[in-house]
Formats: C-alpha cells, structure tokens, sequence
C-alpha cells in the first residue's frame, strides 16, 4: 500500500517536468528559429539560422537540433542549450526536408532542386548515399523498424520506397497531386502521404505498397482549391490525425481507424506543420502568412492561443524539459 | 363575508390617525412593494406576449445563422483583444448580438411606456407616493430583467448549434448584461419621455435602434471600420453602444475592460438624469403654462 502511495506521489510529482517543454519553429523568411515555451505559451528565444530554415528535427536524446537550411544548401546542427550551430552537415542542393533513421545517426534529405534524395551519416557527417528520385522532392518519413524509407517527389505525383539497407528504390506508388508530407503509423502498417493540390490524403498499406483508402476535406463555405493538406501527425494512441490544410487556415482532426474526418478547428492562415507538446496535450502549427503559432488543446479539439513567431514560420520540433 | 361587512359598518369609526397606521407601510417596505409589482407586471406581460418573446429570439438567430454564415469568409479573420486566437464570425458577433437584445427589449420597453401614457397607468403609477426616480428605476430594472432572460435563452440557442464562448463567460458575463441592460433601459426611457405619441415610435427605430446597432462595434471590428473610413471608425467609437458591447465581449473572455465599463456606466446615469428631468412633473407643468 505504502509502495502504491510512493509510486502515485511519485507520478504526480513527475507530472509537471514530463509536461514541461519547448516548441522550435524554424522562421522561413527571417532566417531564425523561434523557441515556444510550453508552459507559458510564449516565444522565449529567437535564435539565428541559416538562410531559410525549413525542416527542423532533434536528435534521439534532444542534445542536438539539425535545421535545413534550403538557401544555405546545408543542414545546420545547432547545441539547443546555448543555441550555436555547431557545424553544418552536407546536405545536397536546396534541402527542404528531412527525417532521422530510428538508429539516430542517418538523416534522410529531400533536395528539392536536384530530384534527389541524400543520406548524410550524422557522425561522420559525410554523404553516403544518393538516391534518385522524382521532381522537386519534399515529404520524407522512415519507418519505426527503419527498413524503409519514403520520399514524395511534388512534381511527379509519386511516393518513392526506399530499402535502407541498400539505399535503392524498390517501389513507385501514385498519390494525387503535389504530395507534400508522408508519415508511417506507428505499427508501420500503413503508410500516409498527404498531396497539397490534389486535396487529399492516400493511406497505403506497407506490405504490399497498395492504396486501402483515400481521405477527402470538405469545409464549409470554404472554395475547395483553397483546402490543401500539408503536414498532419498522429496522436500517440494512433486513433486520431491532425491535418494541415494550408491556406483553408484550418486543421482537420481525423479518425484513423475509419478515415473520417470528425472536426475542422479554426487556426491562422497558411497552416502548414506542427508538433505535440511533451504531453500531447497540446498541438503547436505553424501558420505561415499570418506568422505565428496556433496551441490547440488536443482533448477538447479548441484552439486556445496563436503566438506571435517571426515571419513565414514553417516547420516545429518538440523538445522537452526538465524545468517547470 | 356579508357579515363580516356589516359588523365593520357597525363598528365605530376609527380616528384618522389609527387608518394611517393601518394603511401606510414604511417607506422601505413601500419601495420594494412597488419593485416586485412593477417588476412582475414587466414579467407577466413578457410571458403573455409570446410572440413579443419569439420576434425577441429570432432577430439575433438569424443574423447568427444568416448574415454570419454569408460573412464568414468576406470579413476575414484578425487577432483582437479579449480574443487569444483566430475565431470565426459567427464567434465574433455573439456579443454584439446579446447587446442588440438588449437594445432592441429596452426600446420596446420604452414603447410599453409611451403605450402606458396614453392608457393612462403610467399616469396611475407616477402618482403613486413614492419618489419618481424610485418608480423609473422600478422600470428599468423590470425591462433589464426580462432582457437578461432573453439573452441567456438567445445563449443556449447559439451553443446548440456550436457558438460558445469558455464556460466561464456564461457567469461573467451577468454583471456585464446587467450593467448594459441598464443603460440601454435607461436610453428607453429617457426617449419615451419625450416621445407623445406611439406613432412617432417608428422614428425612434430609424433614428436610433439602428444606427446606434450598426454603428458600433457589434459587427465589424473597429479596425475593420477605420480601413474603410476612420469618420466611421470615430463616429463608432463615440456609441454608446459600441461599449455596451465590449463589456460583454471581454466579460465572456475572462477580461476587464474598465473603459468599456466607466463609459457604460456614464451613459447610465447620463440617460438615467435624462429620464428623470423628462417625466419631472414640474417640467411638464411649466410646459403647459408656456
């Protein structure tokens, strides 16, 4: 009983470190990276980057911050304690997006000017594979057991398959058109890639690269050319995805098991990625055109705060923290 | 009963100082008599007027339902203060529309009076001994009350079809209602002492319920209004209503707003001092000497 009481206490003291957290958004147009507390919902830090920082993502253990910093053609890794860059990593011509291996050590870049898709070694920091793929790739996801690897190309309509022990292409799936972000389901069951004009979102059952369904957006008084769905993410459970849809201004929350979309919420303008707080009890999106950030408070589906970022901000990583 | 009658015509007189004990309460118990009459008279003929209750409730229905949806994407969005995030029109004019039930009962609470007037008990009520103010106030209060219902009943109507503020706002937002009812209850009466006939009320709807509506804030942001004429953005600012309004948007945010809050209660007493000077007896026998 004592141990139970320990261990409950223990819980609830853990309680506020585990929600205790930063939000980075990677400003396209002011060359920095905008640091969100989590708790208080305010910009804490704005540190300077590269020329314009798109994809951004941490390290397994948080020490490390890489930034694709397109116009600079390189990835920057920055120390998110001090905010340095602490050396830039080879990258290839105009890199937009990037994943990182579950091994925590290769990066996977689309370069969206040379069709082609690089993977640099972290530690060596060397190039080790280049891979054709289609034009003007962009959407890139790994899978959790890291044998595959995805890149969509937004001119060729595709999702390229690529097996990470060979680094080669072993499949070509079509998706609608100008497909911007793809993500696996946690179970790697199945595979979701988003495609910003065509309007929807293809679910691809990974075993066999076949489409098992296709979702479709639909807001109320809302022209349809205007609902284009960019980054979306799951929530931990997997029941649920929230989706960008860009210039509609709104997040579309859907039902992954029946692939219905339950509810549209309201958020700035241009919408594009986001990122869970530690909790995932907030969703942090980035809103382009209007620069800033909406919080929308997952459980109850309600955006409750935007925060003022710098301008055109694009991408979000999460990191947490122990104050707080 | 006949009895009972006859035995007190039996009975010997009693002497006129006895009667007045008798018959007159103290001035206090006067006063609040003459509230909870006045007050569930107000409420008796709101509950008989159904239809009054159903125009009531429909007008800010449809501009929620009608005018809201059309406008949702041609007014665009903006972050103002009390609002923490992106909100949609239909959110925005909420507020707005809970003044406008406000202005709309304490207008036709005005009505009321001037058709009172020309019954002749608004005569029998003003010769009631009591201070007139009390008795104005009396009214006020009934036809603030009768407009907070309305409100609330407008509220529930609105989140049934997914327009809610934080629940919080639904308490706040009283103290804010009934500071605002007062003041446009008050405006009612101030113009219906001035106004003679009910025919002349048509005028008080075109030169006042709507202009004082749309030119405020109950619809348009004010920095929406200065984009197309910073005349109108002024001529905004300086309604009244415009801070009626406000108070009860922050109120449903959680948020004071102090401005809002010493204006509405100005106007108040401005029109209040109005209401009280117009139906002064003496001011309307000096008028009838001149």
């Amino acid at each position: 009983m004592k141990t139970t009481l320990a261990a409950l206490l223990a819980t609830c003291a853990a309680l506020p470190a585990l929600a205790a957290g930063e939000i980075w958004v990677t400003n396209e147009k002011d060359d920095t990276v905008s640091v969100i507390d989590v708790e208080t919902l305010e910009v804490v830090r704005t540190l300077p980057t590269g020329e314009r920082p798109r994809g951004i993502t941490f390290s397994k253990d948080f020490s490390k911050l890489y930034i694709c910093a397109s116009d600079s053609d390189t990835v920057q890794v920055m120390d998110p304690e001090t905010g340095d860059i602490l050396y830039d990593l080879p990258s290839g011509e105009d890199p937009e997006q990037f994943v990182l291996h579950p091994d925590d050590r290769h990066l996977y870049i689309a370069n969206e000017d040379d069709a082609i898709t690089t993977v640099v070694d972290t530690e060596t920091r060397q190039v080790v594979a280049q891979i054709d793929v289609g034009i003007e790739p962009e959407g890139m996801a790994v899978n959790d057991a890291g044998t595959v690897a995805i890149t969509t190309s937004e001119t060729t309509n595709m999702a390229h398959w690529i097996d990470t022990e060979t680094q080669e292409l072993f499949a070509n799936t079509l998706v609608d058109s100008r497909p911007r972000h793809a993500e696996f389901t946690k179970d790697d069951s199945e595979l979701w890639v988003s495609a910003e004009i065509g309007g929807t979102i293809s679910v691809f059952e990974t075993d066999g690269q076949t489409e098992i369904a296709k979702i479709e957006f639909e807001i109320d008084g809302m022209h349809p050319d205007r609902v284009q769905p960019v980054g979306f993410e799951f929530t931990d459970d997997q029941k649920t995805a929230f989706v960008a849809l860009g210039p509609s201004n709104h997040i579309a929350v859907v039902n992954a098991d029946t692939y219905e979309v339950e509810d549209y919420i309201l958020v700035g303008r241009r919408v594009w990625h986001m990122a869970f707080s530690p909790d995932k009890s907030l969703l942090f999106t980035t809103n382009g055109v209007s620069g800033d950030v909406t919080v929308i408070d997952v459980a109850n589906r309600e955006a409750i705060k935007s925060i003022k970022v710098g301008r055109f901000p694009w991408g979000a990583a999460m990191r947490p923290t122990t104050s707080g | 009963m006949k009895l009972d009658s006859q035995n007190i015509e039996k009975k010997s007189p009693l002497s006129e100082e006895d009667t007045v004990v008798i018959a007159r309460p103290s001035r206090l118990r006067a006063a609040l008599i003459a509230l909870v009459a006045i007050v569930a008279r107000e409420c008796l003929r709101f509950l008989q007027q159904r239809g009054r209750f159903v125009a009531a409730l429909v007008r800010p229905l449809v501009w929620l339902l009608v005018f809201a949806a059309g406008f949702r994407a041609a007014l665009g969005l903006s972050i103002i203060p009390p609002y923490q995030t992106y909100i949609t029109y239909e959110t925005y004019i909420v507020p707005g529309l809970c003044g406008m039930i406000l202005l709309f009962n304490g207008m036709q609470s005005s009505l009321s009076l001037v058709y009172d007037r020309e019954m002749g008990s608004m005569r029998l009520l003003l010769t009631c001994p009591l201070p007139r103010w009390w008795l104005l106030s009396c009214k006020l209060l009934a036809s603030t009350a009768i407009s907070i219902l309305q409100v609330y009943v407008f509220l529930a109507f609105a989140a049934l079809i997914g327009v809610h503020p934080p629940w919080q706002g639904y308490f706040l937002i009283f103290p804010a209602l009934v500071v605002a009812g007062l003041m446009l209850g008050a405006l009612g009466l101030a113009l219906s002492s001035f106004i003679k006939q009910l025919e002349n009320f048509a005028g008080v709807m075109n030169f006042v319920i709507f202009p004082m509506f749309f030119l405020s804030s109950a619809l348009y942001p004010l920095w929406r209004m200065a984009e197309s004429s910073p005349l109108l953005r002024d001529i905004c600012a300086a309604n009244p209503f415009t801070y009626a309004v406000e108070l009860i948007r922050f109120a449903f945010y959680q948020q004071w707003n102090g401005t809002a809050l010493g204006l509405t209660l100005l106007f108040t007493a401005i029109f209040m001092g109005l209401a009280i000077w117009g139906y002064d007896p003496g001011r309307a026998l000096i008028r009838r000497k001149g």
